[in-house]
């Protein structure tokens, strides 16, 4: 979308560059207008999206004297950096121990979820059992239900099975957040699927499983990396039912942990606090800059479907 | 038998393709049963059954450690009378709207300006989705020592503007701690609301805007006729699964205020676990979780329109 391009021709010359390499009517635009209505405010816009970040490491390799002395030394910016904080909540704290918390629980609750919602999707989308549409919209209604009204009786639920302070409680319940999506993730996927391929398969005598596995699920691994992705992310940020299920520390996932371990009134907390929140963040977005493209799919296919 | 005659060459092309699943009718079913039922266990377990159970506590005096027996709508004449709960829905409903709009239009804004052709397109677009990957509580940390009363950046940085003249305390003034937690929300949504507008964006023919300025359009024109009725159906759904996160939100407030100043920024949600699980009435924050439910089914209802008219617009089979 080009705006303001044609109409202010005559306040600004437009300058046709011929070196410029955008496509579409980008280059009626003149330069100084490019600017003024594009590259400015998406640097402000950028800039504040980021910031928070940018404030979360430098706050952790920052001397705490640094940190509480912002007249002689300038807050944005950090003289002779250390890596106490980081090294405290590594050596000190339990926190390799909540690390791997929530990297175990939100990889087995991944997992259970695509296997339930690659078989679910396959159902409505190629069986076209009696009622397909039906379970389909009562699937996408599920992915409405929000978990804040869920966390009282889901308490309950949990108690009642004794599965209350364990790790498993949230590896069963977090599927209930991620199926509703993957499954409708993965019915837009199988949907591209031709059904010739099936037909094909059929006619020589491959049974629904085999066309499953052998068929269907290399073909749409590309939505299966999107759920994956999406559902894993899903379950290293979900804090009320971690927050509810869990007591004891050591079985704290990264989230809990940060707000309930660490606040503890200390004047020089915040170093190891943002520590926390940076290592805790960290291995989130390595895994987003590999798979940038899987993530924006699954996220705008949810949404389009 | 018929499936056999049916499937011999020379009958007609359809047939051939209707028999093959002819063949599966029989016993499609049943093998959709065992496909559908590890997702329907998890769902029915912990998603269905939970969903009644709320309810259902919510008529009950359900305390933690002791079951509890049915009590009619005493918990919701309580609440009623209850000015902390009113308090918190006018707070709930406030974050939602004020929350739910900027994102609206911040997030358009900044869809449609990365709609635009410019250098690193795809490295600037992956940047601004970092807030919405980063764990709500890990960043709302960040917000709170960018809040912090003493050492806040933010005042920091307008003292020595020369724009005020005392740190401004964030999270411990009523209104100040409701703009914050706002802000921190906004914060996190906006890309989510940019990314899948803008998702929706590229799917608008250029064709469009270049026969429309060809017309004499202005910039406005070409928005108002071309990109937003042909983003109406997308900006419906986004905008409801926006507004019912926001409504449902809990765990920002929580790691940033705990819903304090004096109940100033408490949401439904987070005055739900206070009462139901640290004071341990069960059946009271129930009531208050249930009382969530109709806001919830009506931007439902919304979504759905949205849908339709998407189908509408697109033809019923194209989906």
């Amino acid at each position: 979308m080009t705006d303001h391009a044609v109409d202010h021709r005559t306040a600004v010359a437009p300058t046709v560059e011929k070196d410029d390499h955008s496509e579409g009517m980008a280059y009626l635009e003149s330069v100084p207008r490019r600017i003024v209505t594009l590259y400015i405010p998406l640097f402000i816009i950028v800039v504040i999206l980021l910031f928070p970040f940018y404030w979360m490491a430098l706050t952790s390799i920052k001397p705490d004297e640094q940190l509480i002395d912002m007249e002689r030394f300038n807050p944005f910016w950090v003289i002779k950096p250390t890596f106490k904080h980081i090294q405290k909540l590594l050596f000190e704290t339990n926190y390799p121990q909540w690390l791997w918390n929530t990297m175990y629980v939100a990889a087995a609750s991944t997992f259970l979820s695509i296997v339930a919602s690659v078989l679910a999707a396959y159902a409505i989308v190629r069986l076209r059992f009696r009622g397909a549409e039906t379970v389909g919209a009562l699937i996408f209604m599920a992915y409405l239900v929000p978990p804040s009204i869920l966390f009282i009786p889901l308490a309950s639920v949990i108690q009642a099975y004794g599965l209350f302070d364990s790790p498993l409680s949230l590896i069963l319940v977090y599927p209930t957040l991620l199926i509703p999506f993957s499954t409708w993730l993965l019915m837009g996927y199988f949907k591209t699927i031709p059904f010739e391929l099936e037909e094909c398969a059929l006619i020589d005598g491959a049974s629904r499983w085999q066309i499953l596995v052998k068929i269907v699920i290399p073909l749409a691994v590309p939505g299966l990396i999107s759920a994956f992705i999406f559902s894993f992310t899903l379950c290293w940020n979900e804090f009320i039912y971690a927050l509810t299920f869990l007591q004891s520390t050591q079985n704290k996932t990264v989230p809990v942990a940060i707000v309930n371990e660490f606040v503890d009134g200390d004047i020089y907390k915040w170093g190891s606090l943002m520590a926390g929140a940076l290592v805790g963040s960290l291995p989130l977005v390595i895994l987003y800059a590999f798979f940038v493209e899987h993530y924006v799919s699954a996220m705008t296919g949810a949404v389009k479907e | 038998m018929t499936t056999i005659q049916t499937s011999m060459p020379g009958v007609g092309k359809v047939i051939p393709k209707s028999s093959a699943w002819d063949r599966l009718r029989v016993n499609r079913n049943w093998l959709a049963l065992w496909f559908m039922l590890p997702a329907a266990a998890f769902l029915l377990l912990f998603l269905a059954y939970p969903l009644f159970l709320g309810v259902w506590m919510s008529f009950t005096d359900d305390r933690i450690g002791r079951g509890g027996v049915f009590v009619g709508l005493e918990n919701y004449e309580w609440l009623r009378d209850d000015s902390i709960f009113w308090l918190s829905v006018f707070n709930t409903l406030l974050y939602t709207l004020v929350a739910s709009a900027i994102k609206f239009a911040v997030g358009l804004y900044l869809a449609l300006l990365l709609n635009r052709h410019m250098p690193f397109k795809a490295l600037i677009r992956a940047a601004v989705l970092i807030p919405f990957i980063v764990p709500t509580v890990l960043s709302a940390i960040a917000f709170w020592w960018i809040y912090d009363s003493q050492f806040s950046i933010i005042s920091w940085s307008l003292i020595k503007m020369g724009l005020i003249d005392h740190n401004i305390n964030f999270l411990g003034d009523s209104n100040w701690a409701r703009a914050s937690v706002i802000f921190a929300n906004i914060w996190r949504g906006v890309p989510f609301v940019a990314i899948t507008l803008l998702a929706g964006l590229q799917t608008v023919s250029p064709s469009l805007y270049e026969a429309a300025t060809l017309d004499g359009a202005t910039s406005w024109q070409r928005f108002r006729f071309i990109t937003y009725p042909l983003l109406t159906p997308i900006i419906a759904v986004v905008m409801t699964f926006s507004v019912l996160f926001t409504f449902t939100d809990f765990q920002l407030i929580w790691a940033l205020t705990r819903g304090g100043p004096v109940n100033a920024t408490h949401l439904m949600a987070t005055l739900s676990y206070q009462r139901g699980i640290l004071s341990g009435r069960l059946g009271e924050g129930a009531a208050i979780a249930t009382a969530m439910i109709p806001f919830l089914l009506a931007a439902i209802a919304i979504s759905w329109f949205g849908m339709q008219r998407r189908k509408w617009q697109q033809g019923t089979d194209n989906d």
